[in-house]
């Protein structure tokens, strides 16, 4: 038998990585609130599954609840379709109430059943070691462990057959139907995993989590690559890295697994808005910064050559006058003219603007900056 | 009929029925501009981020005072939202995407900060939970006061934007262009909403909140053309929903509140889309059925 930690860890590692694999096609067509609906509705197929079979552990809820899934997604784009309302407020219409009517059931239906919201959607980790799966009596490890292989392995084999179909209908829905694809079909099959996915991972992780591991690495990985194929392996290696810190950091604070290992999703998610080459935050305020300073360089280096050599250079051209007539402030232009006059660019005589660019480099300048 | 008499007049009933009446007001108006601005998900976001504040305020403080544990959610509302705007205006993951991200990630955070405050020496935090559900049962009257100060704040400052609210919400880039800042605006809506979501907390809860936002506003849509109508209407969509979903659960044994009010919302929202004059389903499938015998009875003309 596998000691529980490892064990936890290796639940932790397989979930994010399932997760992981159809959550990049979420985000990549801006889906990613359907997991936060789903995980939510599936409640009510629990709900009714459990009415009809009266047992907690028969595989009839679990169907259900795959049923519910998509059927959220279904109804969510009924209604949008419908034009009377955006997609989002349909999603945000739907999910709430399949869940209300979920609560109501169990509050006034299965009270005595044990069946309560808590265990459903904020789930413990910690727990899934003692849920065995025994075979002729013999110990073969989590229950959690064969769930979360399973969907790894399904979610994998989906996402390798259908590889140039999924990318197709992401990015080009339009073409997708010219050549013979249904985007239909092709989605309700995604959406299908995706609901597999959230109910398989919820036992073990809870709903939150199963959220937090579907969008998050996949946000972070699209933030790191342009290639969808690298985006699948960053998110799932996103996924199983903030799992394992997550369980470390919740058994160094003695708090809950699922919350501990969402709170390292955020921050990984946080480091790589703040830093990620050339779409983060830090590069893209500094990409701004240049490229303002580049536009005031050529505004004002056009200025000079446009009145270079007419009667009027030395009053539009003068270090003194010019503010005046690009009407910008006077340490502006200091400013602007010292790094011109640094790039070689512009010279200043007797408070003069002599530009040092013909035509041709300043074009070039213009459009090379 | 007796029975329902009895109910109104019944003093707990009263102040449950103010309190989710007033709250059904304030999220019916602003949720109309998060519906009309694409943003109806915002208010699930925030509801959700709120739980970590509850929490924080409760470990600094001690206590289990409603305003300090309000307070608390108030603040991580404004953060999330803050987060969320910083993150979609700077890099290229969508709004949705950033949503879900921080609506999963605050939730977790709370959750492992619920479980800390479980150890905590005065652990006392059973009323925490009640924030995740929702508990309209418990109002008190002082909760209702706190729901009608904040809710007349959020109603007074819409009032007073109202035109900057309009111009922002239909053409924001045209309200750029008068010169409105979008950060100071966006603030503001951020602002009005997170109020407004924090003091449903406790009555709904974090995770039916945002449907108070969405159904109200979506019905008063297809009843109305103009922004004014559409604020009023969905004001009464909201108010309707709190006191009849109040009034159900107090007349059934075992009826939470919260999702019987999301449940009448949902109604309410079901029957505009069917029966709404102009827009409504019924209507446009009477006026496809009537094209179409018309264009029948033109073809048969011409054979």
């Amino acid at each position: 038998m596998l000691n529980p930690e490892f064990e936890i860890q290796l639940i932790a590692v397989l979930v994010a990585m399932a997760c992981a694999v159809p959550g990049v096609y979420l985000v990549l067509r801006r889906m990613s609130m359907v997991t936060d609906a789903i995980t939510h509705t599936i409640l009510l197929g629990i709900v009714i599954g459990f009415f009809i079979v009266k047992d907690l552990n028969s595989p009839v809820l679990i169907l259900g609840a795959t049923i519910i899934g998509v059927m959220t997604v279904w109804v969510s784009e009924l209604l949008s379709d419908t034009r009377l309302m955006v997609e989002e407020s349909a999603i945000g219409i739907v999910y709430p109430l399949f869940f209300s009517i979920a609560v109501i059931l169990i509050s006034r239906y299965a009270g005595s059943a044990h069946l309560d919201t808590d265990s459903v959607l904020l789930g413990e980790l910690a727990f899934a070691p003692f849920n065995r799966y025994t075979v002729n009596g013999v110990d073969i490890g989590a229950k959690g462990l064969y769930t979360s292989g399973f969907l790894l392995l399904l979610n994998l084999i989906f996402v390798g057959v259908f590889f140039k179909e999924l990318k197709l209908v992401i990015f080009d829905p339009a073409l997708a139907t010219i050549i013979g694809f249904s985007p239909a079909i092709i989605h309700y099959a995604l959406m299908s995993v995706v609901s597999v996915t959230i109910v398989g991972s919820f036992e073990a992780v809870g709903s939150v989590l199963v959220i937090a591991f579907m969008i998050g690495p996949p946000a972070t990985a699209y933030l790191l690559t342009n290639d969808l194929k690298r985006m699948i392996l960053y998110s799932m290696a996103i996924g199983s890295f903030s799992g394992i810190i997550g369980f470390r950091l919740a058994m160094l604070l003695d708090v809950s697994i699922p919350g501990s290992m969402a709170v390292v999703v955020g921050f990984v998610f946080m480091l790589a808005v703040l830093f990620a080459p050339k779409r983060g935050l830090v590069s893209t305020l500094l990409l701004r910064a240049k490229q303002r300073k580049t536009y005031h360089q050529l505004a004002l280096l056009w200025h000079v050559y446009q009145h270079e050599h007419t009667d009027r250079a030395n009053v539009e051209n003068h270090i003194s006058t010019i503010s005046k007539h690009l009407n910008w402030e006077q340490s502006k232009i200091d400013r602007i003219v010292a790094s011109l006059v640094q790039d070689g660019k512009l010279q200043v005589r007797d408070g003069m603007l002599y530009n040092m660019l013909d035509a041709s480099e300043l074009e070039a300048f213009l459009f090379d900056e | 009929m007796k029975g329902i008499i009895e109910l109104f007049s019944d003093y707990t009933f009263q102040i449950v029925a103010l309190g989710t009446g007033l709250l059904g007001v304030v999220s019916g108006v602003l949720g109309t501009f998060t519906v009309l601005r694409r943003q109806s998900l915002l208010g699930d976001g925030i509801s959700h981020a709120a739980l970590p504040g509850v929490v924080i305020a409760f470990l600094l403080t001690g206590t289990k005072n409603t305003e300090v544990l309000l307070f608390g959610a108030l603040i991580a509302g404004l953060i999330v939202s803050f987060l969320i705007t910083l993150v979609t205006r700077y890099t290229r993951v969508k709004f949705n995407t950033a949503l879900a991200v921080f609506l999963s990630v605050f939730f977790g955070l709370g959750l492992a900060l619920l479980s800390y405050a479980q150890r905590h020496p005065n652990a006392n935090q059973a009323g925490l939970s009640r924030f995740i559900y929702g508990q309209a049962s418990t109002f008190l009257a002082r909760d209702v006061w706190i729901v009608a100060i904040a809710g007349l704040f959020v109603l007074i400052l819409v009032f007073l934007f109202w035109k900057e609210l309009k111009v922002f919400t239909f053409d924001p880039t045209f309200a750029q262009s008068l010169g409105y800042s979008r950060t100071r605006l966006d603030m503001i809506m951020n602002l009005l909403l997170v109020v407004s979501i924090v003091i449903g907390l406790q009555a709904v809860g974090v995770i039916l909140m945002s449907a108070m936002f969405i159904a109200p506003s979506v019905a008063a849509r297809q009843w109305s053309k103009s922004l004014g109508g559409m604020v009023l209407l969905s004001a009464v969509f909201g108010a309707m929903s709190g006191v009849l979903g109040t009034l159900v659960s107090s007349a059934y044994a075992n009826l939470p509140t919260g999702p019987v009010i999301v449940v009448c919302a949902s109604i309410i929202a079901g029957i505009s889309l069917l029966f709404a004059p102009g827009r409504g389903l019924v209507h446009s499938f009477y006026r496809r059925y009537k094209a179409r015998k018309e264009m029948k009875g033109k073809q048969a003309l011409n054979a």
